[in-house]
């Protein structure tokens, strides 16, 4: 008998007790949210909470925002991942930009993939000792969650491959407010589970000496948020 | 320092059972120290965020509930991990025991041509004793996590599950981080202060490059979905997304009691795990992934899942609840047993009130085959109850412990506190006989020593015993409240004897005995 | 309403003067109190040492001898807790159907004195005269299991005269958990001496707690540390006044 076999068997065995046709309820009534007002005030407190370094900006001045912050952190490579909207980088060097092909493959055709895991044939793609050299990333995101401070990316467009916000020591991410919602629940409701997905709630950090937390170990040690509001109803 | 030692099922070899351990390490001012300043301080953190959500108390039923269901079925849930997992590209096998597990893992590595691993801090590793099944294989296993760096360089056993080098304090890290790093790869800087924030550095500079080369990575995960086959790690640094990134080929361990039906139920636990775990409202990074992903990340990826005795606990219809635990550590950090001796008492992987409950059963306590190491851990706490009131699933521990402290008791041993437990039955059985004993206590109460020998040493060495009444509560009822009837009804008989030896007397009294 | 008194085993033999103050305290506030003579103890003990099959006679016994009562009191949070927890689970293992019915019917009628007299009689107020400094020690099982809340300060705060001094870490165990102190003295004596380092720094004359068990083996410690400070069970308190002080 092979293992498999051997533990089903033990695990059918020990729940004799269990009639197989049980319907075991869950109690769900627990909240969907923990707020519904300030939503985009409190991802942004709660994301220097946690030491990142956040700044609010509209549509309009996100090239000049991204722009200075790169100038502001004195990064000359800065890796771009394929899909990242031209206009954000507009007011960078085009020395500054080091792009990445890798691109995750539309996800409209679901019917024969359950997972929705079936990418688009790698393009070229930077190396580990080339990130490695890179003073930054810059990257979208796809949820960022503000009872919690976090942003999950989903290697969609302009978020690429999971090594690329990790290597460098600099993560510069761009956040729309209507991608911001308020709780964990409500973010996995937007999330597609076969995406190799990445939760980021501020920089590296680890609580590993006394217990206490500190920030900066083997992930980017700086994670700078720039939060892009909504444009006001006309 | 004590030297690491391989463990064999989830309790260290050679390990003295609990009491002796743990006088050994309450003994130790610097431990206690460095445990009592790091649990209160993760104490008072995790009270902060959990209070921030008033649905706790309906996520906490939730989280236990989806565990239960799952478990319920989990023959079920387990074979739709497999065709999720392989329909995403990844490899499943199975283990029915550590050995099974070791043998796999260590074959998938020299497939590989490799002899070096990166591994993410993962408790069922330990629980296996991989890392020692690797060496022996001619494998390296490189620990990535700063706790199980700090150990594995100081040649240290883990002290607790989240945080393994707890009974660390800072400059003993410097220590270690000065004498051994350089042994094992990037040395320390020069001039290494204790600040947290160098250390961290010194631990980052040390693993870079080993990241940066690794071809294969060792992992656990937190949860895996069945519906999607999605592996979860829940981590702080990035030493995981480092492990689960860049190599080409993962292997992840995880036990099989590990699984969450459905993508939603992830709801659940991401808001109980991070804040009973780190006390944060989220911790620094989460990693999921789903089988193989063409061009990012790992391109050869194997699913171990492992029973090595968790169909025996599963089959214990009191003690399965133990397999709910998310492995947060929140029933460690309240625990005023653990505060008092660290994790290496209880002489096993899973310390504290999890480890008390686990590891007993996990070793085939319910067969009665367990050690004296691992027999004596169920008696580890006061039931004062603290674990439970934390435990983001709501295990009840205490209710576990005591389940297998009967266990303990049907598997033998414990002769004469079996007479004594007995001799108590018998008096308690009945009021007149309990008044009796109450008598004879009283009138021989001037004989009472202040310091017992024997076993009443244990009490008597650093508490007085109190003072025996002269007269017993049911005395002065009777003698106050009630009539003649009650007096006889209580069946006093007057005899003289020391207090230790009037059980006795009175059953003699009575010519009565078992 | 007739009260059952069930005073458990440690007070009854031990702890005497807890129980008169009970009743003296119940009768004050208009109770009818009686001891039934046929009580002995809850078996937690047994229960919690690994001797849970045998202690059915002394659940039986329970049910039986309380059976008539409107209420039962108890002036032990780990007995009631016992009581109310454990000793429906003892009837069903016992497989036992009179045994169940007669414990479900007894349990609820089962109430930690200070329960009693806050919820049932409505008191907080008990006309208790104690002019001194005190600390209270929640113990684990009136705190975590009985769910005694602040039912204890609130009599404790309409105590004429009475100090009540905050207790740091006043929720951590005081490490006497039954055989626990015999089988892991160390562990015991370790947790024991915080909590009397603790009580001992408030200021306070008296540690008080609604469980004897734990301050057995507190006092116990106090005493061979020799603090200076006694401890008294809460009802000796509460049944405190000028002419027959605790
Ligand atoms: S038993 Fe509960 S509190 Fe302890 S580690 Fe497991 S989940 Fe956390």
């Amino acid at each position: 008998m092979s293992s498999r076999e051997v533990i089903l068997n033990r695990v059918r065995r020990a729940l004799t007790d269990v009639p197989r046709d049980e319907v075991f309820p869950v109690p769900r009534d627990y909240a969907r949210a923990h707020v519904v007002e300030g939503v985009l005030e409190l991802f942004a407190e709660h994301l220097r909470d946690y030491r990142a370094v956040v700044h609010e900006v509209a549509e309009s001045e996100l090239a000049d925002a991204i722009a200075e912050a790169v100038v502001r952190r004195g990064a000359r490579r800065v890796v771009t991942p394929a899909g990242l909207p031209p206009a954000w980088t507009a007011g960078l060097a085009a020395a500054t930009c080091v792009p990445d092909g890798w691109v995750y493959g539309p996800i409209d055709d679901l019917s024969d993939d359950p997972t929705n895991n079936r990418p688009k044939p790698a393009a070229p793609h930077l190396t580990i000792a080339e990130l490695d050299a890179a003073d930054g990333v810059l990257t979208g995101a796809a949820v960022g969650i503000a009872e919690t401070g976090t942003i999950v990316l989903d290697a969609g467009p302009g978020q690429g491959r999971r090594a690329l916000t990790l290597v460098p020591d600099w993560h510069l991410c761009v956040v729309r407010a209507e991608h911001v919602v308020a709780s964990v629940p409500q973010a996995l409701e937007r999330l597609v589970p076969g995406r190799p997905l990445t939760w980021i709630s501020g920089p590296s950090a680890t609580s590993d000496i006394e217990l206490d937390r500190v920030e900066g170990v083997h992930g980017p040690r700086t994670l700078e948020v720039l939060i892009v509001r909504r444009p006001p109803v006309v | 320092m004590s030297k690491a030692v391989p463990p064999t099922g989830a309790t260290f070899v050679g390990m003295p059972p609990f009491p002796r351990a743990a006088r050994d390490a309450v003994g130790d001012a610097q431990l206690r120290h460095n445990l009592r300043k790091a649990t209160h301080t993760i104490r008072d953190k995790r009270a902060v965020v959990v209070d921030e959500l008033a649905d706790w108390a309906e996520l906490r039923a939730a989280g236990a509930a989806i565990k239960d269901r799952t478990l319920r079925r989990l023959d079920e849930h387990l074979l739709a991990v497999e065709a999720a997992v392989t329909s995403a590209g990844g490899t499943v096998h199975w283990a029915a025991d550590a050995a099974e597990a070791n043998r796999i893992v260590a074959d998938l590595v020299r497939a590989t041509g490799e002899t070096e691993v990166v591994k993410v801090k993962s408790m069922v590793t330990q629980e296996i004793g991989l890392n020692e099944a690797l060496a022996a294989e001619g494998i390296r296993a490189y620990e990535t996590d700063l706790a199980e760096l700090i150990v594995q360089l100081g040649e240290d056993l883990p002290s607790h599950i989240l945080v393994p080098a707890i009974h660390r304090n800072r400059a003993e890290i410097r220590e270690i981080f000065v004498r051994e790093m350089g042994e094992w790869g990037v040395p320390a800087p020069a001039g290494l202060t204790d600040e947290p924030a160098a250390l961290a550095e010194a631990a980052r500079r040390h693993l870079r490059e080993r990241f940066l080369s690794a071809k294969v990575a060792v992992s656990g995960a937190n949860f895996v979905v069945a519906e999607t086959g999605t592996l979860v790690v829940v981590e702080s640094e990035g030493n995981g997304r480092m492990c689960l990134t860049l190599p080409e080929t993962l292997i992840s361990v995880v036990g099989i009691e590990k699984v969450v039906p459905t993508w939603a139920d992830l709801e659940v636990f991401l808001q109980l795990l991070p804040r009973s775990s780190t006390g944060e409202r989220m911790n620094p990074y989460t990693s999921m992934w789903t089988g193989v992903t063409p061009g990012d990340g790992p391109q050869d990826f194997h699913l171990v899942l492992l029973d090595n005795g968790r169909t025996d606990v599963l089959a214990d219809r009191t003690g399965r609840q133990a397999l709910r635990c998310i492995r947060c550590s929140a029933c460690l950090n309240v625990c005023p047993v653990y505060e008092r001796t660290g994790g290496h008492a209880y002489g096993s992987v899973y310390p504290g009130p999890i480890g008390a409950i686990l590891v007993p059963q996990l070793g085939g306590v319910a067969t009665g085959k367990v050690d004296a190491q691992t027999a004596s851990l169920p008696y580890a706490s006061s039931l004062c109850g603290a674990c439970y009131e934390v435990c983001p699933v709501a295990i009840d521990i205490p209710e576990v412990l005591v389940h297998l402290r009967e266990q303990v008791v049907e598997g033998g041993g414990h002769r004469a506190e079996k007479a004594a437990m007995r001799a108590a039955e018998w008096v308690l059985d009945d009021p007149g006989r309990l008044r009796r004993v109450q008598r004879l206590a009283a009138r021989s109460r001037k004989l009472i020593p202040k310091r017992a020998p024997g076993p009443g040493a244990a009490w008597t060495d650093s508490r007085s015993i109190p003072a025996v009444p002269a007269e017993s509560f049911r005395d002065w009822w009777v003698r106050e409240r009630s009539g003649p009837a009650d007096t006889a009804q209580a069946g006093v008989r007057p005899t003289g004897s020391a207090p230790a030896a009037a059980v006795v007397e009175a059953r003699e009294s009575e010519g009565e005995g078992r | 309403m007739r009260v059952g008194l069930f005073i458990t085993c440690v007070n009854d033999t031990l702890y005497p003067r807890t129980g008169r103050a009970v009743v003296r305290l119940l009768e004050r506030l208009g109770c009818e109190v009686d001891f039934p003579l046929a009580q002995t103890c809850c078996g937690q003990m047994h229960w919690n040492t690994g001797y849970g099959p045998r202690i059915e006679p002394m659940v039986r016994r329970f049910a039986d001898t309380f059976a008539g009562y409107d209420a039962v009191v108890t002036p032990s949070g780990s007995c009631g807790a016992m009581i109310r927890d454990n000793h429906p689970r003892a009837a069903a293992r016992a497989q036992d159907p009179t045994l169940a019915a007669d414990v479900a019917a007894v349990v609820p009628k089962v109430y930690d004195l200070t329960e009693f007299i806050v919820d049932v009689l409505g008191v907080t107020d008990v006309g208790a005269y104690f002019p001194h400094k005190v600390a209270y020690h929640p113990t684990c099982h009136s705190q975590r299991l009985m769910k005694l809340g602040d039912r204890p300060t609130a009599l404790l705060r309409e105590v004429r005269g009475l100090e009540l001094l905050g207790l740091p870490g006043e929720q951590e165990c005081c490490g006497f958990g039954g055989t626990f102190a015999v089988k892991n003295p160390d562990v015991s004596t370790a947790m024991g001496a915080d909590k009397v380092r603790h009580a001992a720094g408030t200021g306070a004359e008296v540690l008080c707690a609604a469980d004897n068990s734990c301050l057995m083996h507190i006092g116990g410690l106090m005493d061979r540390q020799r603090t200076g400070m006694r401890v008294l069970h809460l009802a000796e308190i509460l049944a405190s006044t000028e002419k027959e002080p605790a």
